[in-house]
Formats: structure tokens, sequence, C-alpha cells
């Protein structure tokens, strides 16, 4: 085996930019593959349920070409994870269609692999009943009618339909929903370096630049990864990794920096030590591999709960500021009295209060001479959640209040139309672990044909 | 003597960590602040609980993380990030009554 191998992550998300300087500077260090990652639960659940991208198709095809571009001149593989987002189906199909626009348009040719992520909802009835799904930072176990009450439910890939797919011989392997490590992992371990080690660097490389100072802007990373240490390195000259910078990156986005849970195991940093091994790079060495008992799977879930309508208004009146808690249960009110408090949900957002924070918010007290309104309705179908909407924005506008001097409405609303149609509303309703025994079980590996 | 955490640290964030939990990061800018800081031991689940109006119960981890001079606390989100209610999707503007939480600081 190869004493050591490197790999560029050209940005941390698929469709985020990629700095030209930085794709050169990281090309000219040699990199044995391009890997990077396309998903991630943050923009919240409506993107996995509706089989959507998050990312801008323009933005995500430039990337995609900047990759292919440089995979094909020095014919080193690329893998792509958590395709299109959500990693489900159409997410799948999404990056498949992109990326063969650009192939044919560039005439790029390349052994190409596809691995799905979506998890069948007959399958997962059955490993519920047979007791095999655990939550996940949630309390409820999953129950079959959750199952099907979701739009789509992906589960999140190890390295080994990764390794499958290099095994097969794939130049580009394009896969559904997967951990976000495993994408830089999985090359690493197919050259037969240490799982812990590849595991903690691909954690690193996942996020592309995030991982280096000054943190500002999508940016790439480098990992070089030998028998008993990796090295992570910006190839932007402008940024360093700093032994703090690396560490702090343990931090990010997890409840505990000490311990990465991953399928099959975990990676354990109680014993990682970091040391600044050059101006600009660190070198990780001491992480370890805490094998678990059975091999279980994340799984990720989204459901439609309804349509969402809504209205943005500002209020600038001090004597409405001041009665604002009466007025808007009176507003909510007036609106039970034609459309009965059920079957639909009519939230108030007021920004200069608690519009950021919600229940956690602890300052209560309105400060400001004018304050954001956000009226939110979501109803099962979109002429419901249209009709109460244009009740309660209605209501909104003229309803009185103690002391009221401005009888000509209580609202400025800076659009017109004042009611915009926000689509369909989802929430995570899945977040569980699911154990199997075969890791490619829920992954099926196949070969593009041209 | 008091110093807010703001003041203290050099950053002081939140983020989802995953859909359901919410991750605050407290990182200190030398060594010599976090020891100082952590032999406070001025951040404690009660505490936390008590800044959010939350029960202790949701607080769910409070970790020392000595390679980043940092400390750590998790919270169990009130709903799954997005769900009908929402105010912050990736939860990256909850850090403010942490970062203004007084500790006893004298100047050195």
């Amino acid at each position: 085996m190869a004493d050591r191998m490197t790999i560029l992550a050209p940005e941390g998300m698929l469709g985020y930019g990629i700095p030209a300087r930085s794709m050169e500077e990281g090309l000219k260090r040699q990199p044995d593959v391009l890997a990077v990652d396309a998903g991630s639960t943050d923009p919240g659940p409506y993107y996995l349920g509706a089989g959507v991208p998050f990312t801008n198709r323009r933005a995500f095809t430039r990337d995609l070409a900047t990759i292919l571009e440089a995979a094909s001149a020095r014919r080193i593989p690329v893998l792509v994870g958590s395709a299109g987002g959500g990693g489900g189906r159409p997410h799948l199909e999404y990056t498949v269609e992109v990326y063969r626009e650009i192939c044919r348009e560039r005439g790029y040719r390349f052994r190409t692999a596809i691995i799905g992520a979506e998890v069948d909802k007959a399958w997962l009835k059955r490993q519920v009943a047979r007791g095999r799904v655990a939550p996940l930072d949630v309390g409820a176990g999953l129950t079959e009618a959750e199952v099907d009450r979701s739009a789509r439910i992906v589960a999140q890939m190890g390295v080994e339909p990764f390794l499958r797919a290099l095994e097969l011989g794939a130049e580009v392997v394009i896969a559904g929903r997967a951990c976000d490590a495993a994408v830089m992992a999985a090359p690493a371990m197919r050259a037969g370096f240490d799982r812990a080690l590849a595991y903690h660097m691909g954690k690193i490389l996942e996020c592309g630049g995030a991982a280096a100072y000054p943190r500002h802007g999508s940016d790439s990373l480098l990992g070089v990864i030998e028998r008993e240490a990796f090295v992570v390195e910006p190839p932007n000259p402008d940024k360093i990794c700093s032994v703090a910078s690396v560490a702090a990156h343990s931090l990010y986005e997890r409840s505990d920096p000490y311990r990465l849970a991953l399928p099959g195991g975990a990676v354990d940093l109680r014993h990682s030590r970091f040391e600044q091994c050059s101006p600009r790079a660190v070198r990780v060495s001491g992480t370890r591999w805490e094998p678990a008992a059975a091999y279980t799977l994340k799984l990720e879930g989204a459901a439609r709960v309804g349509f969402r309508t809504l209205a943005l208004a500002g209020i600038r009146d001090p004597l409405l500021i001041a009665e604002l808690d009466a007025y808007l249960d009176n507003v909510r009110t007036r609106v039970a009295d034609t459309y009965p408090p059920d079957g639909y949900r009519l939230l108030f957002h007021v920004y200069g209060r608690d519009g950021v924070m919600g229940a956690l918010e602890p300052r209560r007290e309105i400060r400001s001479h004018e304050v954001g309104l956000v009226i939110e309705v979501v109803a099962d179908d979109p002429d419901a959640s249209a009709a109460i909407l244009a009740l309660a924005r209605s209501v909104a506008l003229h309803v009185t209040y103690p002391g009221r001097k401005a009888i000509a409405g209580n609202l400025a609303f800076p659009f017109s139309p004042s009611d915009l149609k926000a689509g369909d509303a989802y929430e995570f309703n899945v977040h569980h672990l699911v154990t199997v025994d075969d890791p490619l079980e829920l992954f099926p590996v196949e070969m593009l044909e041209d | 003597m008091t110093r807010t955490i703001g003041e203290i640290a050099k950053f002081v964030t939140s983020k989802n960590a995953g859909p359901f939990l919410l991750t605050l990061d407290i990182v200190f800018p030398d060594e010599a602040s976090y020891r100082r800081f952590k032999d406070l031991r001025a951040l404690d689940r009660a505490t936390v609980a008590r800044l959010y109006g939350i029960d202790e119960a949701e607080v769910l981890k409070i970790i020392e993380f000595d390679p980043a001079y940092a400390m750590k606390v998790t919270l169990r989100r009130p709903w799954g990030s997005g769900a009908v209610g929402e105010t912050d999707v990736y939860g990256a503007q909850q850090h403010v009554p942490l970062m203004e939480h007084p500790v006893p600081w004298p100047e050195a």
C-alpha cells in the first residue's frame, strides 16, 4: 500500500461555490481523490420531504463541472455524498441529470456508480415490527403509522457502499444520503488506511475550509492521510489550519466533541493529538475506533403537515405596540369565530419581541419603536390556508384596540399581494437508528449506463 | 467584578446538532482563560436551564473540551428543526442568553 493518500475536498457543500484559486492550489498538491459532501438536514425538513435540492441549480452545475474538469484532466476519482441535499431518490435523480448534462456538453466519460439511499417503507415497517428501530435524540419510538405518514425516509450510508462502488471500478461515485465523513473516509480505507483516522479526517474535510481560519465563505481543504496520522491544510494561501481551528471544528454541529457515532462504531477523540506541523497545517493522531455491538444506520424522514401561507407586516404605532398581546389574542379569537380552531395552525411571529427565540427568549418586553409581524397559517389544503390567512390579515388590519387613534389600519404591508404562498410545510418525523445485518442492505450500487 | 461570557470568550455560538438538538459552544482565546472559567464552575445544568427558561432535563450535556479550550452545552430542541412554530431553522441565533451571562471575573 502507498504510504500516503491526498484527498481534496473542493468545498464543504456542493453548490456553495469553489474559489478558483483554492482549487488551483489544491490540484497542485496532486490529490489522489476529489470528494465532496452535498447534503445536510440544516436547511430543514422541506427539501427532504418535497424531494428538491436546497442549492441553486446553476451554482450546483458550475461546482460539479469544476470538479469533473479536474477529474477528467487528471484521471482521479470523484466521490459525491448526500447527492442533491436530502439524498433521497429525486435528489439523486436530479444530481445524475446535472451530471449527465455536464458530461454530454464537455465530452467527459467516466465509469460511474450511483448509490441509492431512500428507504422502502414496507421494509422499514418490518424492522419496526421486529424491534430493530430505536429513537435517536427524540423521545418516541418509531411506529408503522409514523412510517406511513412520512413523505420520504432516507438512511445515512457508511463507507461500505462507497467501497463496493470503488471495487466495481467506479471513477465517479454519486451517492444518496451518506454520513458526511464516509465520502472522504472510503477511498482512504480502500487504500488500506486506518478506519478511525480515515473517518476523523473525513469529518474535518466534509465541511471544506470550515476548519481553517479566517472562517468565511465556502472554501477547500486538503487532507493527507498516512499510516499513523493525517494532516489537514487549506489550499487557500490566505488561510491557515491551527490546532485551535481544527480542534474547534470537532465541536461543530455535534453534541459530543469526543465521540462521533457512525455505522458500526464510533470515532473516539479522547486520545487524539493535534499538533501544528507547519505554520498552515495540523497533524492529527491518536484517534481510535470503538466498534459497536450492532451495525446501525441513521434514518431521517420528513412528513407533510399542510400548506403554508404568510403575510408580512410592520407595526409603528406605540399605542398598538403597547396592546400587542391583547390585540393578537383578539385577532385569533375573531378568526376562530369563522374557522373553528382545529385543522389549522395560526401563528404570529413578532420580530422585535421574540421572533427569533420564541419560548427560549428571556426578554419579553418590546423596546423598539417598530415591530415586524409575520402572520402564518398552516392548513391541510392550499385553499383553506389562503382563506384563513386572508381573514386573519384582514382582521389584523382593521380590528380595534383600546386607545386606538389610527382607525384607517393597524399594519404596514411592504408587498402587494400581501398574502404569500410558501408551499407545502413539512416536519422531521423520523430520526431513528435501524439495525441491519448487511451494511449494503439499504444501498443499491448500480453502474450507470451511458 | 463580573464579566459576561461573551466578553471573556473568543466565540459563543449556537447551531443545530441534528434536527432535534441545539448545541452551544463557548471557545476561549487561550488556555489560561479557559482554565480560569472552568475553575469557576459557573455553568451547570441549573444555570443553563434558568437562562433559557427550560427544564433542567432539557439540558442534556455540558462538556469541557480541552483540545479547543472550549465548553459545549447541548439542549433538546422544543421540536424538530423547521416544524410548524419554528423560529430558527438552523438554530444559529440562540446563543445570546449564554453570551450575556455574567460570571465573577476580577481583574487579574
